[in-house]
């Protein structure tokens, strides 16, 4: 068994979810709804009383979704929270949501909070995702790119596809197996949005949306909640589920990665990355252990080049093989891992089970390391989460079994 | 070939620009139909999209050369449809530009077929009607704007 000597010192301990609805289908619930009902759910899967919390650690500065947002004030009000002694969020968007655990962390070490929630709620009959940055209102930067019609996310990270392919050889068939893969693994989930088999027929005479990107490459538009609690390992330990301890957790990034495809003017190699290179060092480095001994991998899928991407600056495979390694099978599900190889999404991930901008990939690694996941890796010692190759901060999590 | 399968840049009425003090020259420049990038005026690190400092040494002093117009591919999409226009064909292209080395330009190739258009292809500015009478700097193909001249 792996040793690591990693941080250990808060754990997660509960975690909760609404249904996942297709866009437009939550109409009629508001976003406080939908996060208290998240949030109410991860308080009884700890055996905690909601009264009981008494932190609030958000990423994506505590919006929900595209245009609305999370008070934590709402929160205490509607579900009676007496009070709160820390209400904090990570900047910008979904490249906070792992290390949205490591800033509930911070006010748990500093002593600030005990009980730390970290939620994300979203709805998309105002705007959805797919079309978000067309819809933006220009200003004197974003005047530099939205002129050139990339509606949205997709569109802006389809151009880091194509150099990728260009500089590597990458093919589709790579992205293609990144999203048959993933659809195999929500087959068997009762609450994932797509559960029929994806085939290489239907992936190639998918949509094009922008090439060398079409439909199947996208994420799902759904719309819920999804909540999270953290808490001291020591309290964890009295409370009902056995305890997911916190081994690594890191956001930010470099220069070199900045605004990445809101900019563009990143060197070659970073190009062609998903921004996380620096996290994954500091990952490695805190916990002590290496991507070989990493068991599962809940790797944030908003489009499968970026998950591609994530393999190789998360090191389970060399800078520009990412193509090559996949196609080998190496990401499937398997419930015995082998070696060389390392299951990602087993939920079925945001192509396939729902989009909760990194939520669910927590969710996953919490019931992998409890060893209660519907396709759980048996043994599981060690969870990869990562948060979305997006604008800066991008972050991820390494979560452990307990011992 | 139909001129339907060529790219275009989106519809002029609906392409808004905003501009500051700091990427208003930019703009200024394009309505002229020139192409201008900033350049520091201390360090001569060029950057886009205009920032208020140089990256490099933080100096705020800038210069504006008026460039070439040429430009190579560094990548690209394909982009079919936009919201409210299903039947829109864009290559919207991050281009690097031989005489402002280190900037790029996200912009659109158009007027050529997307099938055609490849990484490292030359390119040469054409400016583009938008809103309130500005220009937005766009790319032809240079082999095709060449013949056009002849």
């Amino acid at each position: 068994m792996p040793q690591d000597s990693g941080l250990r010192d808060v754990a997660i301990v509960g975690v909760g979810a609404t249904p996942y609805y297709r866009r437009g289908e939550s109409t009629g619930k508001s976003i406080t709804q939908l996060a208290g009902e998240a949030i109410l759910a991860a308080c009884s899967d700890a055996g905690l009383s909601v009264g009981q919390i008494d932190g609030f650690a958000y990423y994506s500065g505590a919006g929900a979704g595209y245009g609305d947002k999370m008070e934590s004030a709402d929160f205490m009000e509607t579900l009676g929270i007496p009070e709160i002694r820390f209400s904090a969020s990570l900047t910008n968007g979904g490249g906070g949501s792992a290390g949205a655990i490591g800033l509930a962390r911070a006010a748990i070490v500093a002593g600030d909070a005990s009980v730390v929630v970290t939620v994300m709620a979203l709805q998309q009959q105002k705007q959805r995702l797919g079309t978000v940055i067309a819809a933006k209102p220009v200003n004197p930067i974003s005047s530099f790119l939205q002129p050139s019609g990339l509606a949205g996310p997709g569109h802006l990270m389809s151009v880091l596809a194509r150099r990728h392919m260009h500089q590597y050889g990458t093919t589709r068939d790579a992205f293609a197996e990144i999203a048959i893969s993933t659809r195999q693994n929500a087959l068997n989930r009762p609450k994932a949005i797509q559960k029929t088999p994806l085939t290489r027929e239907e992936y190639f005479s998918g949509r094009m949306i922008a090439e060398p990107l079409c439909v199947y490459d996208f994420c799902l538009e759904t719309e819920g909640a999804v909540a999270v609690i953290t808490t001291s390992v020591d309290r964890a330990r009295d409370l009902r589920q056995k305890p997911v301890p916190v081994v690594a957790v890191a956001h930010g990034g470099t220069r070199d990665w900045g605004r990445a495809f809101s900019w563009y003017g990143m060197p070659d190699d970073t190009f062609t990355s998903s921004g996380h290179k620096p996290i994954a060092g500091h990952l490695y480095k805190q916990s002590g252990i290496t991507p070989q001994d990493i068991d599962v991998a809940l790797i944030y899928d908003h489009f499968t080049p970026m998950v591609l991407m994530q393999l190789e600056d998360y090191g389970f495979c060399d800078k520009g093989d990412g193509g090559p390694f996949v196609e080998s099978g190496a990401i499937r599900y398997s419930p015995r891992r082998k070696p060389g190889t390392v299951a990602v999404n087993p939920h079925g991930g945001q192509l396939s089970e729902a989009y909760v901008i990194g939520m669910t990939q927590i969710v996953e690694g919490v019931e992998q390391m409890r060893g209660t996941a519907i396709n759980q890796v048996a043994d599981a010692e060690f969870a990869l989460c990562t948060g979305g190759p997006a604008s800066l901060p991008v972050s991820g999590l390494i979560l452990g079994r307990d011992r | 070939m139909s001129a339907a399968r060529l790219a275009t840049a989106l519809p002029s009425h609906i392409v808004r620009i905003a501009m500051d003090t700091v990427t208003e020259p930019f703009w200024q420049a394009a309505k002229q139909r020139q192409l201008v990038v900033p350049k520091c005026g201390d360090c001569g690190t060029f950057r886009l999209p205009p920032t208020p400092f140089c990256p490099e040494c933080q100096s705020t002093s800038v210069d504006w050369p008026q460039l070439s117009g040429r430009a190579t591919v560094y990548s690209f999409a394909v982009v079919h449809g936009y919201p409210g226009l299903p039947e829109l064909t864009l290559v919207p292209a991050v281009v690097e530009l031989p005489d402002a080395p280190g900037a790029r330009l996200v912009t659109n190739v158009i007027g050529v077929e997307p099938e055609n258009v490849r990484i490292g292809m030359e390119l040469t500015v054409d400016f583009h009607p938008i809103t309130d009478g500005w220009l937005l700097p766009v790319f032809r193909v240079a082999a095709d704007a060449d013949a056009e001249k002849e």
